[in-house]
């Protein structure tokens, strides 16, 4: 099965392992990621003002070319899943979309306005609901018995769960699911849906600190020998602030039990 | 008074927020990570546009401070949605202005090897127009 994929800038450079690692587990679990051609950066947040065209045309650009291949969009960064999950319903509403077509009209190889008609997964998401954590199980040759994993969804897969509709966004569990489809013990605690600090680190990292230390203790405190993110700012964040546990990306951790990855742990 | 007026039409209309709705619970506030480092919280933005206030949010700090974590848009019991509003008017404040936010030649002091480019281009979009 083949399904296009929307990489974003981090997972080219400072998130490499989130990216191969998604890439090499696709393959061992049956589909396989084709990149989309010429993708842009999706900008890292969505703007919600109702003025702010420009700066949705990279996701649409993105939703329209996996859809003209009659594919479904797969993003992996949490924040270029927001982003386009959120374009991608904004595009459904009539006056919104036609402002933003007005614009992508001129693009050279413009055919048909683009109507919010692709369907957009986050890669936990196929999983769950294309794939199947049972299938997933199955395929486990190291599973990772014993270990005691906090999932940490931070904002960006949740909310805003209207738009988003990934999970319960205040009791979510697919990230749990899939720690137990690995073999190990998810371990739930209460921070684990609260802010990491965001972008605000670049210009205050006390603040980020502050914030993503709340996260790293609530987990260990609650007995986790390690937490698993997608998004790479909430891991550059949590490993900043001092995190006495590592941070892994769950497709680091779903290459370790297909057995994809080598054994780079110990 | 007649700048006043538009102004609060600006905010209502871009952030798309009915302040009316608002019952003044102040959950919004309660679950914001930022509360501690903001001058006005997200349940005085609500108020502070529905009153007209809008100058003072524009010119705090606070629209700086939040992390667009939607956590108060998320609990709302009456779906009025604050951070919309503090977006609002961090977008009109910084347009208006014609002074960003951030600049690239502040990047490399602000940069270290590890920081994922998410960062930065997130803040692009948040603090420059």
């Amino acid at each position: 099965m083949k399904v296009s994929y929307y990489p974003g800038c981090t997972l080219r450079n400072k998130a490499k392992e989130l990216d191969r690692c998604a890439r090499e587990c696709a393959q061992i679990l049956g589909f396989e990621l084709c990149e989309i051609e010429n993708w842009q950066c999706c900008g890292g947040a969505y703007t919600s003002s109702t003025d702010e065209i420009a700066t949705k045309l990279s996701s649409v650009r993105a939703l329209k070319a996996a859809g003209e291949l009659d594919r479904p969009l797969i993003t992996v960064c949490s924040a270029c899943h927001n982003v386009i999950k959120r374009t991608n319903l904004a595009m459904k509403e009539e006056e919104f979309a036609g402002k933003v077509n007005a614009y992508m009209a001129q693009d050279a190889d413009f055919t048909t306005p683009y109507g919010g008609e692709t369907e957009v997964y986050h890669y936990l998401e196929f999983l769950r609901d294309k794939i199947g954590f049972d299938s997933v199980k199955e395929k486990v040759k190291n599973p990772l018995t014993g270990r005691k994993i906090a999932a940490y969804y931070g904002c960006l897969l949740l909310r805003p769960s209207k738009a988003m509709a990934f999970d319960d966004p205040e009791n979510p569990t697919v990230l749990e699911d899939f720690i137990r489809a690995l073999g190990a013990e998810p371990v739930i605690y209460p921070a684990r849906n609260e802010c990491c600090g965001g972008y605000v680190v670049l210009e205050d990292k006390d603040s980020a600190k502050r914030k993503s230390a709340t996260v790293s203790e609530s987990a260990k405190g609650h007995g986790a020998d390690s937490i698993v993110t997608a998004c790479p700012l909430c891991r550059y964040n949590l490993m900043k602030s001092g995190s006495e546990l590592p941070v892994v990306y769950f497709t680091e951790l779903l290459a370790e039990a297909l057995g994809a990855k080598e054994a780079e742990n110990g | 008074m007649a700048d006043n007026k538009k102004l609060k039409e600006d905010v209502l209309a871009i952030s798309g927020v009915n302040v009316r709705k608002c019952m003044k619970c102040g959950k919004c506030s309660g679950t914001c990570p930022s509360y501690g480092e903001m001058e006005y919280h997200p349940h005085q933005f609500v108020s502070m546009v529905e009153s007209g206030d809008i100058e003072k949010l524009m010119q705090s700090e606070s629209i700086y401070k939040c992390l667009s974590c939607m956590a108060c848009v998320e609990r709302c019991p009456r779906g009025v949605e604050p951070g919309k509003l503090v977006e609002a008017i961090r977008l009109i404040s910084i347009r208006r202005k014609d002074a960003n936010r951030l600049t690239p030649d502040r990047i490399s002091e602000l940069l270290d090897e590890d920081m994922p480019q998410q960062a930065l281009v997130t803040a692009f979009r948040k603090y420059t127009k």
